[in-house]
């Protein structure tokens, strides 16, 4: 049976030459970058030093700006909680949007506890950020604005160019989370005003376990581990070598090739988009045009997104909910199931928001894939339409008024 | 076949629900869940002589939730009145070879919806 990955935006597979990169720093090049008085330690130094340089180009930084982490949510955490001690004292304020990752908004916890005051900015129906609402938000005590460059359930682009030069001309500190982004379409901390930008590697074809989180010179941020003092004192710990040397190779690959793999992206994603809409009651969610390449979300009436999903994998079809309602996203406290915050966000009515469908497409997808997708989707839709009070209910109202 | 977090029964449940559908002039009709919190059960009983004599369901709902609504069908089906109204939840959620702890609600939605039929039932022929 044909298998289609369209899960990209929680992981993609690992390019097969970064695995090879990657290889020799498992058994031949086991050295500590930290102990490099001799052979191994100098290989292994030398490895993660030019990783630094190729993550660095990727996004038009200086080698010393990026300080390697585990992933995505130690880098948002250590930007969060790092900027906001970072800062100073008199600083207790901190501007996010509605829609970011868990691991911003979940690193909120600590500092409201410590007292520090959250200002949450909207986002309008297509999840887009209103740099007029950053412009008011900001005040004399804002320690960060946290803005994502691109959200991974809707795939929104946020206009994070303008809303850097808003926080610059304030003088906040503005971290990016760009790990759905970086590596699809460009990030270039030339082009924006970005202090701080979280990349994640295994998101761009890299390996899990590696990320980085750009430090623009000069900005303050304190550490959020202790230990030795790898990583220019922010981020202590052994470097995990052979997978920062993947990420290095990720950046090289998405450096050269992300111009081809968004034409195909883009190519494929439009497919899937169209062959969609003849779907009765199907709403595409995020920004129409702003958004990532081969990246369509939607919700349909009357359908919950887990059984829409179980259904499309016994077909061979690999998708996600973006939802918090299904699976293992559920609240701990059976009672407190909660919409997805980006749906809620987006004003999407609580009532179906269980329905939450994304499907990220990847440079390994095909067309055959896509229409294999398109194929599988309405019967899967009617089945289980067949099966709702809801639907059933909605069809006698229609029978009724008409 | 199992897939994901589910028991192959949970999947052939799901996949090949049984008693899909409507009763036409029902005996009594339990409703519970609400589409906001990701479930909703529909559950027709008819009851002939104090027993079960068919149920049929709809619901909206994850996996799980159509799995434990097939399997309650499957299960009062036959059953008199009382024995109906006295299944747990535990027993539907054994029936399926368990189920994951996050969608215990799945089958505790069930355990309700066959008890709020019942009370249905009793209503309308109480009057």
């Amino acid at each position: 049976m044909t298998k289609a990955f369209f899960d990209h935006i929680s992981t993609t597979p690992l390019d097969p030459r970064v695995f090879e990169a990657m290889r020799p720093y498992f058994l031949d090049r086991y050295g500590n970058p930290s102990s490099h008085i001799h052979d191994q330690g100098q290989a292994a130094l030398r490895a993660v030093d030019q990783a630094r340089a190729e993550v660095a180009a990727l996004i038009g930084a200086k080698a010393g700006e990026i300080v390697f982490t585990s992933g995505a949510t130690e880098s948002n955490n250590l930007a969060v909680l790092g900027a906001a001690e970072g800062a100073g004292a008199g600083k207790r304020h901190v501007v996010v949007s509605e829609v970011e990752h868990f691991s911003v908004m979940n690193a909120l916890i600590p500092l409201r506890n410590a007292g520090y005051e959250v200002t949450i900015l909207p986002v309008d129906r297509n999840g887009v950020v209103d740099p007029d609402a950053v412009r008011k938000a900001l005040r004399a005590d804002t320690a960060l604005l946290s803005v994502m460059h691109a959200n991974s359930e809707i795939g929104t682009i946020e206009p994070v160019g303008p809303i850097g030069r808003i926080a610059k001309e304030a003088g906040v500190t503005f971290h990016v989370d760009a790990t759905a982004s970086a590596g699809h379409i460009p990030v270039d901390v030339r082009e924006i005003p970005a202090d701080l930008v979280t990349l994640s590697a295994h998101n761009f074809y890299g390996p899990k376990g590696a990320g980085a989180l750009y430090l623009r010179e000069g900005t303050k941020l304190a550490p959020r581990t202790f230990g030795g003092f790898q990583e220019m004192g922010y981020r202590a710990g052994t470097e995990n070598v052979p997978a920062v040397v993947g990420m290095g190779a990720a950046s090289i690959l998405a450096g050269r090739e992300m111009g081809a793999w968004a034409e195909h992206l883009s190519r494929l994603g439009k497919t899937l988009w169209d062959g969609l809409a003849a779907i009765p009651m199907l709403h595409y969610t995020g920004h129409p045009s702003e958004r990532l390449p081969g990246h369509v979300s939607f919700w349909v009436e009357h359908v919950e997104g887990e059984s829409l999903l179980l259904f499309l994998n016994m077909k061979g079809v690999m998708a996600a909910s973006g939802s918090a309602c299904s699976s293992n996203l559920r609240g701990h406290d059976e009672e407190d199931l909660v919409a997805s915050p980006v749906l809620r966000a987006i004003g999407v009515p609580s009532d179906i928001c269980t329905g939450s469908i994304t499907f990220s497409l990847g440079k390994g997808n095909t067309a055959d894939e896509v229409r294999l997708a398109i194929d599988a989707l309405p019967g899967i839709v009617e089945r289980l339409r067949e099966m709702s009070p809801t639907y059933l209910d909605y069809q006698k109202l229609q029978v009724k008024g008409g | 076949m199992a897939a994901g977090p589910y028991s192959e029964k949970v999947m052939d449940h799901f996949m090949n629900p049984r008693n899909v559908g409507e009763i036409e002039s029902p005996d009594g009709v339990g409703e519970v869940g609400n589409p906001a919190c990701g479930d909703m059960m529909r559950l027709y009983l008819k009851i002939e002589e104090g027993r079960v004599r068919d149920a049929k369901f709809r619901t909206f709902g994850c996996g799980a939730a159509i799995a434990s609504s097939s399997m309650l069908t499957e299960m009062i089906k036959g059953k008199t009145v009382d024995e109906a109204r006295a299944i747990t939840n535990q027993q539907v959620a054994e029936a399926l070879d368990g189920l994951p702890a996050v969608k215990i609600h799945c089958s505790v939605m069930a355990e309700q919806a066959v008890k709020s039929a019942l009370d249905d039932y009793i209503k309308k022929h109480a009057g």
